[in-house]
């Protein structure tokens, strides 16, 4: 939003507090789309997938685990991270669809070249589908990111990894995305919208402002 | 939170129509209203108030809420006259009743005694169109004072050695200080700088109607829910709207200033909601759309009279010598939590280098730094990882999860040179939503903003390694091809040949045309342009009701 540099950003990050331009030109989308992935959720029936067939469903999901893997921490399957990103691709991302379309065959082809004897992505261990997507990497290489200014996602990886990040950190206060707030106690964001000081470990024995001549008198 | 307000037809003709509600048209609005004058305000946003700014990243950032659209107002760019303009999101600017200063940063830096005269103090620079302010930082000092006590700006005065001279101090103490402020203070001072407490638009203490600041988070691109963010809808058009003369409209797209056979102008011609198009008379009209919007509504009301923009014929600058400041950003990674995501972004600056010597350095310039924290959850994990972070699986996330706390910014802002060829212009081919000429931005840095920033940054690495920082990094720095602060394009000076307004805001070639906002900068200052466009709007103010008492602009 903001420039790439300054303030805010904006903004813009004007300003600002910003984030990227992918995130930021779909966002108002993205709250249907995290709305519908806790309504699909809590529901607790089966989820109707709007885009996405079971079978790339279960490849996605597996796909943005290992972008966000769960661990001793909740990740991107606890976010429900997949049902967002259905739910985005036939909504406010639909200008990416192509991308996956193109990108899953791909994927499949690849899983073939490199693992032979698995089938598919999802069933291959994590350390194998780690190698695929260092090697997708390698072929879709991104030109570096610029500071608040990110242009859109060129390539089914980054679209994918940006996708799963926005699905995973929303704002939880919105009731939207980010399940359970787990993003946002991963990161350590209080979920507050008001604080007194001291914030953080540095400010908290602050003795007060005093001008450089006297700390120096002290001395 | 709406205050009522008189409606005026629109052939009902005012003292003068405003357009733009933002820094400088807000203040205008409640100066010449509170001066008896009766005043229409047309601002393209719309009327936003405390109960519309959200916390909501999706409304603000994602339906630019509070920013210019880049879809419905879309703009091209080009580094120099001799390329094509290619389409790009070339800028940022507020658009709604407060303008920029709703969401802004709200740092607020006066300028110094050297920005006036500084082409007097280092002489000509060779690429540059470096010249003098026509008045000087003792015009104007009267007019921060005001700033400081009329909108709510906390500081403490004589904090900073290299403070300009003042007479008053601040109205209100600094804000509290954020554990980035306290890195940085004790780095600054160990290696020798001086530090000190930032002067913010953001009240410290409550006023009438306004809350001291809640430290909530969402302060930069977000509009302050509880009023402490001192925007020009808070802190002046509210005062405005009270004297019962003044009314704000806002939806209305301003396209064209209509001038009659003797090449005055009679009023604004604007787009309502609807699209339907309405024209406001006025005796006189003072532009306040930014320096991106002021030059290209000058450029789009051309006519017979005025064939290469209204107000540009004698200089034909209109739009010219665009200024962005230089700027730079290191980041640093601590061994504890900051938690620098609460509160307000910037509590410590520094003032060391804001006139370096050209001879010992090697470029021209000079600028200040800033230790905050800005970024929101997503962003953070998009951007603001170091560079060697991978981008995904178990060491991106431990990476994510660790940093997010103990993150902070060393933010440079530094001087911008002028240019001539650094322009805002009409593209010949793009069109907006309404069918008129998308803005062009042509720019390309003086290639010692470029020297300058890399310097400041360099002192920036320093300060972070003097902080103990586990892990140090900068975004690249690079040409700029993105504008937020948009100065200079209809810069004033005594010279009708080389610049578009005289000191008192006037246009030298319409009478009864005036423009105050960034347009009316001729140098940059360090950084941080807004509280010198609101000293401004409060001179303009004055001497526009005083050539209004005398009978000088009817005349």
């Amino acid at each position: 939003m903001i420039n790439e540099l300054s303030r805010r950003r904006f903004l813009s990050q004007a300003g600002i507090a910003v984030s990227a331009a992918w995130a930021s030109a779909h966002w108002p989308e993205m709250v249907s789309a995290a709305t519908h992935a806790h309504q699909a959720m809590q529901s607790g029936k089966a989820y109707k997938f709007e885009f996405f067939t079971p079978a790339e469903a279960t490849e996605i999901d597996a796909l943005s685990a290992r972008i966000i893997p769960t661990d001793d921490t909740p990740g991107a399957r606890e976010a429900g991270v997949l049902y967002f990103i259905d739910r985005a691709l036939v909504t406010f991302a639909s200008g990416d669809q192509q991308k996956y379309r193109d990108g899953l065959p791909e994927l499949q082809n690849l899983v073939r070249e490199k693992l032979p004897g698995v089938e598919k992505f999802s069933a291959a261990t994590s350390e194998q589908q780690d190698e695929v997507l260092h090697t997708m990497e390698a072929s879709q290489a991104e030109k570096p990111p610029r500071r608040r200014n990110l242009q859109s996602a060129q390539t089914f990886l980054e679209a994918l990894r940006v996708a799963t990040i926005s699905g995973f950190l929303i704002d939880p206060e919105t009731g939207l995305g980010n399940r359970g707030g787990v993003g946002w106690k991963l990161i350590g964001r209080e979920p507050e919208h008001s604080f007194q000081p001291p914030f953080g470990y540095y400010d908290k024995d602050y003795p007060g402002w005093q001008p450089a001549q006297k700390m120096a008198d002290k001395k | 939170m709406k205050v009522e307000q008189p409606k005026y037809k629109t052939s009902d003709e005012v003292d003068f129509v405003i357009i733009g509600s933002g820094a400088a048209g807000g203040i205008l609005a409640k100066e010449l209203s509170t001066n008896g004058f009766r005043v229409v305000v047309l601002e393209q946003g719309p009327y936003l108030t405390e109960a519309d700014y959200t916390h909501n990243e999706i409304k603000v950032l994602g339906e630019d809420l509070l920013t210019n659209h880049p879809k419905s107002q879309p703009t091209t760019f080009r580094k120099t006259p001799r390329d094509k303009a290619k389409q790009h999101r070339a800028l940022v600017y507020g658009r709604s009743v407060g303008g920029t200063s709703v969401h802004f940063t709200a740092n607020f830096w006066r300028f110094h005694e050297i920005d006036f005269i500084e082409r007097s103090k280092v002489g000509a620079i060779p690429g540059a169109n470096l010249v003098d302010w026509p008045i000087q930082y003792a015009d104007l000092e009267p007019y921060y004072t005001k700033v400081e006590w009329e909108i709510g700006v906390s500081g403490l005065a004589g904090a900073s050695p290299f403070d300009p001279p003042r007479s008053k101090p601040y109205p209100m103490p600094p804000l509290p200080v954020k554990s980035s402020g306290v890195i940085f203070e004790r780095a600054a001072r160990q290696l020798g700088w001086n530090p000190f407490p930032a002067p913010m638009a953001i009240l410290s203490q409550p006023r009438p109607g306004r809350s001291a600041c809640m430290n909530c988070g969402f302060c930069l691109s977000f509009g302050c829910e509880v009023g402490a963010k001192s925007s020009s809808l808070v802190a002046a058009i509210r005062v405005a709207e009270r004297t019962g003369r003044c009314e704000i409209r806002p939806d209305s797209y301003v396209h064209r200033i209509e001038t009659d056979a003797r090449g005055r102008a009679i009023g604004a011609a604007y787009f309502d909601k609807d699209k339907n198009t309405h024209l406001q008379k006025a005796k006189a009209v003072i532009v306040c759309a930014n320096g991106a919007e002021t030059p290209r509504l000058l450029l789009m009301s051309a006519n017979k009279q005025f064939p290469n923009g209204l107000a540009n014929n004698s200089s034909g600058m209109v739009g010219n010598n665009l200024m962005l400041n230089s700027a730079a950003i290191s980041m640093g990674v601590f061994e504890h939590p900051l938690n620098d995501y609460k509160g307000f972004a910037v509590s410590r600056i520094l003032h060391d280098f804001y006139e370096l010597d050209a001879q010992k350095v090697g470029f021209y310039g000079g600028g200040g730094l800033d230790g905050r924290f800005d970024a929101t959850p997503i962003g953070f994990a998009l951007n603001g990882l170091p560079p060697d972070t991978p981008k995904w699986g178990s060491a991106f996330k431990k990476t994510l999860a660790e940093n997010f706390t103990r993150t902070m910014e060393v933010f440079s802002h530094g001087t911008s040179l002028a240019r001539e060829e650094n322009s805002f212009s009409l593209d010949p081919e793009l069109k907006d939503a309404w069918g008129l000429p998308a803005l062009r931005m042509t720019y390309k840095d003086h290639p010692d903003d470029l020297k300058l920033v890399k310097w400041l940054n360099d002192r920036a690495l320093e300060l972070l390694d003097a902080a103990g920082a586990k892990k140090k990094w900068s975004y690249p720095i690079t040409e700029q091809e993105f504008a937020v602060h948009l100065l200079g394009t209809c810069r004033m000076g005594n010279d009708p040949k080389t610049s578009v307004i005289n000191s008192d805001h006037r246009t030298h070639d319409v009478k009864n045309l005036f423009l105050c906002d960034g347009s009316s900068l001729v140098t940059s200052g360090r950084g941080q342009p807004t509280m010198t466009i609101e000293a401004l709007a409060f001179r303009a103010a004055d001497r526009i009701t005083a050539l209004a008492k005398s009978g000088e602009i009817s005349a």
